[in-house]
């Protein structure tokens, strides 16, 4: 498995370190509904057998943290962007 | 005598008439409209909890359903090691009621599991780790579990192959659990099978769910590839898939489900008579009955389905496997495999009732399936049957996530892929 970082260009999976899940949002530690809110965050995840969104960061590389969408079937990767730039887009839609 | 027991007089017997006699061990099996019991996943532990269901409960009529073939999946894609040297109070009783099972399966089931108790050898390379590892000996001892502290004179007359003086990681001892070992695991799967099957239990093969039928809050059977089947109760034991088939009831489980690699070697004479674990590396190994040597390490670190991993872990592997013992270094790698092992939070497992009434789940084993076959199947088999847990896997909660009460055996907090 390599993973095409936009940074560095492609290399292989061993320079990576994995964090899981790109898709769980943290919660509103104010909101009334935290506590279930965050256990659901902390511990419960989705497990498609599928596409992934995931979160990985080139760690022996140019240390970016990257979202990787990947087929965790085949282990083919679609996409990789980088996790500000989802981060990012994120903000702008919650605006 | 019939052929249906196994005994050295039905081996005679057969053989005088050239093994025309043998019959299948179980039927193939085709649904029924409806059931007591379904257990979704003819593993290890759904066909353990089988055979309990009829043999300790009472309880016979039970179908397992597989979507493939039974044994197909991990319990025919482990390392085979049995073992109960756990640390933790929620855990060291669970896994040495799974040990005494072990201990009589053979009896128990008449079949021939080649359960072999020739130790578990947990190495240890400095001070500190000499003084976990004497903590968790300790631990075992305090719950009547056997386990005993090694010196390095007493290591080299059983592994004398080990590079002792290694410059990095010198070998300072070991925790050994000498009823620990080794056991045929697709005999496992084919015992219970056949031990369920002689007490009525339906196996059917080729069988895989699609959907739950829920209604008002309870189980009332479910949707498969042959056809939609009544239940009063159902259990899953899906490993890898539990997050799957959790999903169709509804349910996001505390799982991720991982990679884990597995290797054996070409054929050699007797060289290592032990389980042993490097305890620097990712690395364990021991030796089959036809001379391989089956070694393994530690999961590929990200979510996967796939059932193969990928070569950097390889090369970890067996980097850890040349630290420890240089002399395998010129043995041809046979065969690599991967298994999908259900990673939970915390690293330890759920038998436990769930949101939707009459349905029970077995799930979140991690790398440890294996040896709990026996006690998982028995858990979950007391759990369906009397509705409350077992005493020695009550600490194996679907809520301890919610509530705080996880089990952190590894210390390794909330993160599957750590595990």
């Amino acid at each position: 498995m390599r993973i095409a970082c936009p940074f560095c260009g492609p290399r292989g999976v061993d320079e990576f370190a994995y964090l899981g899940d790109a898709t769980v949002k943290r919660p509103n530690a104010d909101a009334p509904d935290a506590l279930p809110a965050f256990v659901e965050y902390v511990y419960l995840r989705d497990n498609p057998a599928g596409l992934h969104r995931e979160l990985w960061q080139h760690a022996l590389g140019c240390q970016s943290w990257l979202v990787v969408t990947r087929n965790v079937r085949t282990h083919v990767i679609d996409q990789v962007e980088a996790a500000r730039d989802v981060a990012a887009a994120r903000l702008s839609e919650a605006e | 005598m019939s052929t249906d027991h196994y005994s050295i007089f039905s081996v005679l017997r057969e053989a005088l008439r050239g093994h025309t006699g043998w019959k299948p061990a179980w039927r193939d099996a085709a649904p029924k409209a409806a059931y007591d019991v379904v257990i979704v996943g003819g593993g290890g532990h759904g066909l353990a909890a089988a055979h309990y269901l009829a043999k300790e409960f009472g309880i016979t009529n039970v179908a397992v359903v597989e979507k493939g073939w039974i044994g197909g999946g991990n319990v025919g894609r482990n390392t085979t090691i049995i073992r109960s040297n756990y640390l933790l109070p929620g855990n060291i009783p669970f896994y040495e009621h799974s040990m005494k099972l072990w201990e009589g399966l053979e009896q128990d089931l008449n079949y021939n599991a080649m359960i072999s108790q020739r130790s578990v050898i947990n190495l240890f390379h400095s001070d500190g780790q000499r003084d976990a590892y004497a903590r968790r000996g300790n631990a075992m001892r305090l719950h009547g579990v056997d386990s005993d502290l090694m010196d390095v004179a007493e290591l080299k007359r059983i592994l004398p192959m080990l590079d002792y003086d290694n410059a990095r990681f010198p070998v300072k001892g070991a925790l050994r659990q000498k009823r620990g070992g080794t056991v045929r695991h697709d005999a496992v799967a084919w015992g219970y099978a056949r031990s369920a099957d002689g007490r009525g239990v339906d196996i059917i093969q080729n069988c895989e769910v699609t959907g739950f039928r829920i209604e008002g809050g309870r189980i009332q059977g479910l949707e498969t590839s042959r056809g939609f089947i009544g239940a009063k109760k159902v259990a899953l034991a899906c490993a890898g898939n539990s997050s799957r088939v959790a999903a169709m009831a509804g349910m996001r489980l505390p799982i991720e489900s991982h990679v884990l690699q597995a290797f054996v070697t070409e054929g050699i004479k007797p060289f290592i008579d032990t389980v042993c674990t490097f305890g620097a590396g990712h690395f364990y190994i021991s030796q089959s009955d036809k001379g391989g040597l089956v070694f393994g390490g530690d999961i590929d670190g990200y979510n996967s389905y796939a059932q193969r991993g990928n070569l950097p872990t390889v090369e970890d592997v067996c980097e850890g496997g040349m630290a420890l013992m240089p002399a395998i270094g010129r043995v041809r790698l046979l065969r690599s495999w991967g298994g999908i092992m259900d990673m939970s939070m915390d690293g330890s497992p759920i038998i436990d009732r769930t949101p939707v009434e009459g349905l029970y789940l077995n799930a979140g084993w991690c790398y440890g399936g294996f040896k709990a076959v026996p006690a998982a199947g028995h858990c979950l088999a007391h759990l369906i049957a009397r509705d409350e847990p077992h005493p020695v896997a009550a600490a194996y909660r679907l809520d301890r996530f919610a509530t705080g009460r996880t089990i952190d055996e590894k210390g390794m907090g909330a993160q599957p892929n750590l595990h």
